[in-house]
């Protein structure tokens, strides 16, 4: 029938829609992960987006700025108004100005957004080598394999009893040999190891644990309405399910005469 | 076009079958409309950063007696004046009962001590005058908005002047002895 | 006994007496439009353009109440959108995925006009403000995808502004007044935005045309023959309830996406902020431009491949008289079906090709498909409609067929 011709052609052009180039160079192998998200039913799993917070704030917000979340947010990953007021609280706002028109410091309140921890992004470059960390609110969409990628990333250090002459011999100045960055070589030394940190939960806090939690909490992070938009779909997708089957009885109903 | 109009005779057992098919994909596909209509007229309702917002808190801590701040609230400006016993018994003093709106002073604040009203005149709007000590506060000692002559009292209610109402007390609590919450 | 109207009824016909809009409706798409009675389901697809048309100038709207476009605030308050908006997150992935969609139906459209001959005498005008329609929709979709402000965005904006500048004489000029600067920043983006909102207004007018042309001679059909009075059924009710059951097909697979894979058809650079002077590693239009993009790229010569990329839309005018087949659907000329196909592969291919990188076997295929696509139209189309021997042809759509090729 013309609608499977139809349906074929949709999928044929949505086939080709990841049309990333990946001309040069091989693919690089993710470490594919399962994440409470994925699937058709996904949903976060708000205690691992804790964790995750955790080792953002711990181990990366020392670098990386969050500039699309605001304290406010983290109401969703299971935290009370109240704790959102007291996490805010923890971190000052420079803010304009008082009556001798000086910059004032302020504590920050929910509606705030997450500090950056550099004032602007020269600063960051110098106190990085001249790397930039990037910020991490979309970094989970931003590039291929998501949190896979993100996972794949932190966890691409070699093994120090396992690297090789070579990897270390190409490494130009204060660069790190990555498994997963494209060029191999990247700015950021490795960051997780186990036990680093101490979870609240209790769950063992080994280096891939860590680089999960946080990759996931980066995930939600970069699109907090996951959950929302599944459920919404699922809901969408029913009633036009519905809707096209009635549609279809009542076509045929209104041509039989004609197709016969 | 005498066949286009045969196509449309249908045997009777088929068209009461094709009334309720009909009468269900129409509701459907209705229903369908409406409900989607719902998200795209709510999408221009304040956003989640606006209503972040919607409340303001306030450290009076700093103010002094006779001193007045003003606090921006969902863009607007709220005036706090710490009155001093003076001020507070002349604003009980007189008949509120005959006044343009009439309100005693008591319903229009939680502590006799401050005054805190919203500091946009109910005329067109225009902010008042008073909340300086340099600025003119009208014949009543409260505010006086100069766009059209309003002068409010130390209750902040219309004395005399185009002004229909008092100046509008928002919503507020005390979360602590100088700690206020708005909105 | 008196057949008073209810009050209604009066109210009703004292209005239609003066604005007859029921009844234009009912002449336009209502019982008394008669349509050929042998239409299959590629006839649906002008319907679903003009719905995903309705889809994307509503949410366009909204978004637009939301969206800055000024270089320093676009990418955040697109994220805006996304996150604090209500329903922000549903109206953007609708309006990003719809134009997609749009290309996707409009391009199921277009390859039926050609299988079918729709664009033949008498409809070459209708086929005209197809072309311009699809011209419109590119020039919307070019505009709309710089806005979020992203690094595609960004620079996909820089790579086909700087096409101009392959216009002799006064090609840097032009560029300079589309960028209203020396490069493409914050005067480009503004005006962008600008005609972005414009163009579906100008798209609704077009819109309107090609369907008023339509309606002078009616709709084609599967045979391509001329449907006589008999062999046509009202639009209403028996096309009203087809198109209605293809709108729900369509909002299946349309739904899906825009629930589970919203960003499938897009590109990730573009969540990174757009850097102007950090160029990413492959910078690839959307995949409804790939096919244009890998014509443009076939060809080393800067103005050679700008006047090839717009001269494979621009021949698209010219077809009526390229083919010269009396004959106007393929399911009666068996040569020109097969070359149907070959031509619908390869555009396929060029939009494979577009995406990637124009050397080694790309770039062959880049140029044979470059090659193919202008002589299909310049060669084959003349050449065939000639020497082909056409199936016979039924001699009405209500007469029982002789046996049908399978298609």
């Amino acid at each position: 029938m013309r609608i499977v011709l139809f349906a074929a052609l949709a999928t044929l052009f949505i086939g080709f829609a990841p049309v990333d180039v990946k001309a040069a160079g091989g693919e690089v192998k993710l470490d594919h992960q399962e994440w409470s998200f994925d699937g058709v039913f996904g949903r976060f799993d708000r205690q691992q987006l804790q964790r995750g917070f955790q080792v953002y704030r711990e181990v990366c917000a020392s670098c990386h700025s969050l500039d699309y979340i605001a304290f406010r947010n983290l109401e969703a990953i299971g935290y009370s108004e109240d704790q959102t007021k007291v996490l805010a609280s923890e971190y000052t706002i420079e803010e304009c100005c008082d009556d001798q028109g000086d910059i004032f410091d302020r504590p920050a309140i929910p509606a705030d957004y997450i500090p950056n921890p550099y004032p602007n992004e020269q600063f960051a470059r110098a106190s990085n080598n001249g790397a930039l960390p990037p910020d991490l609110s979309l970094m989970s969409k931003a590039r291929h394999g998501g949190p896979d990628y993100v996972y794949s990333l932190i966890n691409g250090y070699p093994d120090p009893d396992k690297s090789t002459p070579e990897m270390e011999a190409e490494l130009m100045d204060g660069m790190y040999y990555n498994a997963v960055f494209e060029g191999n070589q990247i700015a950021m030394a490795q960051q997780l190891f186990d036990d680093l940190l101490e979870y609240s939960d209790g769950t063992d806090p080994t280096a891939k644990q860590m680089a999960k939690d946080v990759a996931a909490f980066l995930h939600w992070a970069a699109e907090p309405k996951l959950e929302m938009r599944k459920q919404t779909g699922v809901r969408v997708l029913l009633f036009t399910f519905v809707f096209t089957i009635l549609a279809y009885f009542l076509k045929r109903r209104i041509w039989a005469d004609v197709e016969s | 076009m005498a066949d286009a109009e045969e196509h449309q005779a249908v045997p009777t057992e088929d068209e009461s079958r094709r009334d309720f098919l009909l009468h269900a994909t129409l509701a459907t596909g209705a229903v369908g409309v409406a409900v989607s209509m719902w998200p795209l007229i709510n999408s221009m309702n304040p956003a989640a950063d606006t209503l972040a917002l919607s409340s303001v808190e306030a450290s009076l801590a700093g103010l002094q007696e006779g001193q007045a701040i003003t606090i921006s609230w969902r863009g607007k400006p709220v005036f706090v004046r710490y009155r001093t016993a003076v001020e507070i018994e002349e604003a009980r003093s007189e008949r509120w009962q005959d006044m343009p709106d009439p309100q005693p002073d008591e319903e229009r604040v939680q502590d006799d001590r401050y005054l805190i009203v919203i500091g946009v005149c109910t005329h067109l709007g225009c902010i008042p005058l008073g909340q300086k000590t340099t600025e003119t506060r009208g014949d009543y000692g409260g505010y006086f908005c100069p766009c059209h002559g309003s002068h409010y009292d130390l209750s902040a209610r219309i004395r005399r002047g185009p002004a229909p109402a008092n100046l509008e007390v928002p919503e507020y609590i005390f979360l602590s002895e100088t700690n206020i919450r708005i909105g | 006994m008196s057949t008073e109207k209810s009050w209604g009824t009066q109210a009703f016909d004292w209005f239609e007496e003066r604005l007859p809009i029921v009844s234009f409706i009912d002449n336009t798409v209502g019982s008394k439009y008669p349509a050929p009675k042998n239409l299959n389901y590629f006839w649906n697809f002008g319907a679903l353009a003009g719905f995903v048309m309705v889809i994307m100038i509503l949410t366009g709207i909204l978004l637009a109440m939301s969206y800055t476009p000024h270089v320093d605030h676009a990418f955040q308050s697109v994220e805006r959108i996304m996150r604090d908006v209500n329903s922000g997150w549903l109206l953007r992935y609708m309006h990003a995925n719809g134009a997609s969609f749009f290309f996707i139906v409009v391009y199921i459209h277009i390859f039926r006009g050609l299988y079918y001959g729709s664009y033949k005498a008498p409809r070459e005008v209708l086929w005209w403000l197809g072309i311009i329609i699809m011209l419109i929709m590119m020039m919307t979709a070019f505009t709309g995808y710089v806005l979020p402000w992203g690094q595609m965005s960004f620079w996909g904006a820089t790579v086909i502004t700087n096409l101009f500048s392959a216009i002799p004489v006064i090609g840097d000029e032009i560029v300079t007044l589309l960028w209203g600067g020396f490069s493409v920043d914050n005067p480009t983006l503004n005006r962008f935005f600008a005609l972005h909102f414009l163009m579906p207004f100008v798209l609704v007018g077009v819109v309107i045309l090609h369907v008023w042309a339509l309606h002078i001679p009616g709709s084609n059909n599967p045979l391509g023959i001329n449907a006589t009075p008999k062999d046509k059924i009202p639009f209403h009710p028996y096309y009203t309830a087809k198109d209605a059951f293809g709108l729900g097909v369509f909002l299946l697979v349309y739904f899906t996406v825009v629930f589970w894979f919203p960003n499938a058809m897009g590109h990730t650079d573009n969540y990174i902020p757009a850097n102007p002077l950090s160029t990413p590693a492959h910078i690839v239009p959307e995949w409804y431009f790939l096919p244009f993009y890998a014509i443009l790229r076939s060809i080393d010569d800067k103005l050679t491949g700008v006047i090839l990329m717009f001269g494979s839309i621009l021949i698209l005018f010219v077809i009526p008289w390229l083919d010269t087949s009396r004959v106007r659907s393929a399911t009666f000329r068996p040569i020109f079906r097969v070359l149907f196909w070959i031509f619908l592969i390869d555009c396929v291919v060029l939009t494979w090709c577009g995406a990637q990188l124009p050397e080694g076997i790309p770039l062959i295929l880049t140029r044979v498909g470059t090659f193919w696509y202008f002589f299909h139209f310049l060669v084959l189309m003349p050449v065939i409609g000639w020497i082909e021997t056409p199936r016979p042809l039924p001699t009405s759509i209500s007469t029982p067929v002789v046996a049908k090729p399978a298609e």
